[in-house]
């Protein structure tokens, strides 16, 4: 089979986010429009600029995992893991199967580790106190905090996956680009069944703070469960989040043979960066016009396909006018008939993570039919005229959805799903 | 209260935020060239105005020291504050 | 044109035509490449801090590097010694490799790096300042600092390189699975790469979230700290520094008009699940093996050195000769190991295997393993010792092994560039 001839379909779809346990409480919280921003509890805010967040009511040991693994793995493992047991379970695939070399993980995430890395440092510095911190008091996972790729490691156990393993940090275009890692994979023919997704749980002092000084996150703390306002007037910065969605993906003929229901085929993806600036953008979205151009290119549509756009829409003034002009720039008129929406407005930015979880929530609304509303969009940025679906999900025909991602560092991904045979030639 | 001078403005740039090899911070036009032009994004500013705060004690609301243009403004702009914060 | 952008039938040719190095062997590749015919090693106490406390203190540092003299002004503050050594490392390969990037196509040039931990003694500094000081003591460069993706970025936007950039983890093998997503990229309508890895996490809180593994050598003498492969061995010694090269496809490389140091011939990537530092099995690197040969079109009697991963544990020491021994028979194939006189470097690590690889490719020459003494029981290969071996070889294969279970390896070939060898 050439490239061309290896499609890669999503097959079980496992989500750790905000608001509610699983796959099926997430899809009910984002078409319910209900938001589950609220105040900081996992550390103390108090002094914090940025004081708000959507947090996942996550127990590890109710969620499954052993107490060795709860112990081990950072609160970032503990997500993935638990998504990508959620996943193998929805597709029914037997993992690692008959040929584990054919088996392979990508896992995206933007800080891996960093809240047990941090929790630790605390211990070992004595509270900051110590530039030669001290070993004695160092865990024996601690290794597996300072390296993201332990992330990927963990779910490639739970599969018993013998073939490529990797762990993808393109900040918080991560999600986005494991999932296309994992279409490359079973295109070029390297494996047959991928594990992909991301994970992020970067609700720790550090993190907060890092946002804090560069005023990117919201400062709205008074009204947390409005403060998340993607493409809406009053918006002033994001509002971060935690979580981790994982999908099975299989190549389609393998998937078909084994009676597989199929979520969406992944039929286009691609990615560039905007060789700008680490945080900043410009305002023409010239470098995700052309992640769109190129994905589009990939799948074999036009603009006039799409029919869904599931924005990046973190709810920061340059962004959402970014991401505004880029649609416009590569769609043209059809930018101005789609529905697009972020829900970011309801779970936050989960940073690299998002990305999964926004391509879990596209192939839950391609099966659907619903699209996810933006929460607390009442009055629009006058400069963001595009249909951001307010308030309310609605009930809506999609043979194909796009979904964009853009992050620090630069990079802007884009990438393309279609309802199983709603490939480019094929009645949908 | 310290005083806050061109050269405090050098020396938290020069800190925070670095030198390009093509600026001259010690020019005759620093003080009138513009952020942009020495080579400080929004970034640097950013840093800028969190290292003046610690070290004046006082607040600068957001955006308000990015909205000036070269250390001249900037200078006047943390002066007015400092007189603030005096009365 | 598929949905990652694969066009039918198509595998082209990718090159590298330029390399940048800093590493304890030395800044740029003419002086890393004369440390390692010379078998000068970087390794030495530690002296980026105090190491009198730890039960590690040696490691390999990069001798003289000044972060002002080497990387824009600007940068120095805003970013992690990982990042100043690849922005170093880049405009050292580019500059090698006579690439403008000014002059060619801005969404098909990009940055593939591995990262292992990041910019971690930056991030160790943010970490005092918030634990010490509060949180309004973080800086604003903590934010594209500290994250994995912080030299990629950097680096893209320095040279204005638009194309679909990434970022790898996979701790020691991520340098060879950044090289192996480089060729990916040049499948898919990229022209050029800056591709490698680059690694500093010499501060106390790296080094002792490292001591953690129990996998650091405690011996205190630098030539006796790290011996693979050795009746000695005792672990290894970490290291900083890595490897950034150009990759480019051939056909750009030939209408730019410049010579190739060689070719990535074949990749592949796979896991142990059941890597736990005690009991690793040396099938799945036998397997990697064979599928790269696969990958590269080649069998083993084809491959005319191989860059041993040289772990230094002995558990993994032998799984990693065992598999050489089955794929190639017993000493098959002469095995080098010339990260004795670096150290593990992390993601920087397999960078530079494939950079000295591809400049012994070059010289024609097999570079020893320095300073091994008795090699263990059970480790029957043939192991390059004392003396560079001049064989001309046209292959070599670079393996690697991260944390956890990744496990890699490359195939790369012969290019055009010649060396000239300088035989210590």
């Amino acid at each position: 089979m050439t490239p061309a001839d290896r499609r890669a379909v999503i097959t079980g779809v496992g989500a750790v986010a905000p608001g509610g346990h699983g796959r099926e409480a997430y899809w009910d919280l984002l078409t319910a429009g209900r938001t589950a921003t609220r105040r900081i509890s996992l550390f103390d805010p108090a002094g914090f600029r940025s004081r708000v967040a959507a947090e996942c009511d996550f127990d590890p040991l109710a969620a499954g995992l052993t107490p060795q693994e709860v112990r081990r793995m950072d609160r970032a493992g503990q997500f993935a893991v638990v998504a990508a047991r959620e996943a193998v379970a929805d597709s029914g695939i037997e993992l690692p199967g008959a040929d584990p070399e054919r088996v392979a993980v990508s896992i995206g995430s933007a800080v891996g580790c960093t809240t047990g890395l941090e929790e630790e440092y605390a211990v070992l510095s004595d509270g900051g106190r110590h530039w030669l911190v001290d070993h004695s008091y160092g865990v024996p996972h601690l290794y597996g905090h300072m390296v993201p790729s332990t992330l990927a490691v963990e779910v490639a156990r739970q599969a018993g996956a013998e073939g490529p393993v990797a762990l993808i940090s393109t900040g918080c275009t991560s999600g986005l680009d494991a999932i296309g890692h994992a279409v490359q994979l079973i295109e070029e023919g390297t494996a047959d069944v991928v594990l992909a997704g991301a994970t992020d749980a970067p609700l720790s002092p550090i993190t907060s703070a890092c946002f804090d000084a560069i005023k990117a996150t919201t400062a709205n703390n008074d009204d947390p469960e409005h403060a998340s306002r993607p493409f809406d007037g009053r918006r002033d910065g994001f509002v971060l989040g935690e979580g981790s969605a994982v999908m099975v993906i299989e190549e389609l003929e393998s998937a078909r043979r084994r009676g597989a229901t199929v979520y969406a085929e992944i039929l286009g993806f691609a990615g560039r960066s905007n060789a700008f600036h680490m945080t900043g953008l410009k305002p023409d979205g010239r470098e995700m016009a052309e992640a769109i151009r190129v994905a589009l290119d990939r799948a074999r549509l036009d603009p006039g396909d799409i029919d869904y756009i599931n924005a990046h829409g973190s709810g920061t003034k340059q962004n959402d006018r970014h991401e505004t002009a880029a649609f416009k720039r590569s769609l043209g008129q059809r930018a101005r008939e789609v529905p697009i929406s972020s829900i970011k407005s309801m779970i936050g930015h989960s940073l690299g993570a998002i990305g999964s979880l926004e391509i879990a929530a596209c192939a839950l609304a391609l099966r659907h039919q619903v699209v996810p509303p933006t929460a607390n969009l009442s009055t629009p940025d006058p400069e963001c005229d595009l249909d951001y679906v307010p308030v309310t999900a609605r009930e809506h025909r999609m043979d194909r959805v796009l979904s964009v991602g853009s992050g620090f560092g630069g990079f802007q991904t884009a990438m393309v799903l279609g309802r199983p045979s709603a490939r480019h030639g094929e009645a949908a | 209260m310290p005083e806050f001078t061109l050269d405090d403005l050098r020396r938290i740039l020069r800190a925070s935020a670095g030198v390009d090899e093509q600026t001259d911070l010690d020019g005759d036009h620093f003080a009138d060239t513009a952020f942009a032009d020495l080579g400080y994004d929004s970034l640097a500013l950013l840093e800028l105005v969190n290292r003046i705060e610690r070290e004046y004690g006082i607040q600068i609301p957001d955006g308000d020291l990015a909205h000036t243009q070269s250390p001249a403004e900037a200078l006047a702009y943390v002066h007015t504050r400092l007189r603030e914060a005096r009365v | 044109m598929s949905a990652s952008g694969i066009r039918p039938g198509r595998r082209g040719r990718s090159v590298v035509t330029g390399i940048g190095v800093v590493a304890p062997t030395g800044i740029g590749a003419a002086r890393h490449w004369e440390s390692v015919l010379a078998g000068k090693s970087g390794i030495g106490r530690i002296t980026r801090f105090d190491p009198t406390g730890y039960p590690v203190r040696v490691a390999g540092e990069v001798p003289g590097f000044r972060a002002g003299e080497q990387v824009p002004g600007r940068l120095v503050p805003q970013t992690d010694r990982f990042t100043h050594f690849a922005l170093a490392a880049a405009e050292d390969a580019l500059a090698d490799a006579a690439a403008d990037p000014a002059t060619l196509p801005e969404y098909e040039m990009a940055v593939v790096t591995a990262s292992s931990s990041g910019g971690t003694e930056f991030g160790q500094h943010e970490m005092e300042n918030l634990y010490q000081q509060g949180s309004s003591w973080v800086g604003a460069y903590q934010s594209i600092a500290w994250f994995y993706a912080a030299t990629t970025g950097q680096v893209s936007i320095r040279h204005g390189m638009r194309g679909p950039c990434g970022v790898i983890c996979g701790e020691q093998a991520g340098g060879l699975d950044a090289l192996g997503q480089s060729r990916r990229l040049l499948d898919t309508g990229s022209r050029l790469v800056l591709s490698g890895g680059t690694d500093a996490s010499l501060c106390p809180y790296g080094l002792v979230a490292q001591l953690s593994t129990g996998h650091l050598s405690t011996e205190d003498d630098p030539a006796r700290a790290y011996l693979p492969f050795d009746a000695a061995a005792s672990g290894f010694v970490p290291g900083e520094g890595g490897a950034i090269l150009v990759v480019e496809n051939a056909e750009a490389a030939r209408a730019r008009g410049v010579p190739s140091y060689g070719e990535l011939l074949g990749y592949a990537a796979g896991f142990d699940p059941t890597a736990d530092g005690t009991a690793a099995r040396h099938s799945v690197l036998v397997s990697v093996i064979h599928r790269a040969l696969t990958d590269a079109g080649l069998t083993p009697d084809a491959v005319d050195m191989v860059f041993a991963d040289a772990s230094g544990v002995p558990a993994e020491d032998l799984a990693e000769a065992r598999a050489i021994t089955e794929v190639f028979g017993p000493g098959g194939v002469p095995v080098t190991a010339p990260k004795t006189l670096t150290g593990r470097l992390y993601a920087g690590g397999a960078a530079l295997d494939v950079a000295t690889a591809l400049l012994a490719l070059s010289a024609g020459v097999v570079p020893h393993t320095a300073g091994l003494g008795r090699p263990a029981p059970g480790c029957e290969i043939d192991l390059v010792l004392d003396r560079p071996r001049q064989t001309d070889p046209r292959t070599a294969l670079v393996l690697a092994r991260g944390h956890g279970g990744f496990t890699s390896a490359l195939l790369v070939g012969a290019g055009d560039r010649p060396l000239r060898a300088q035989p210590a």
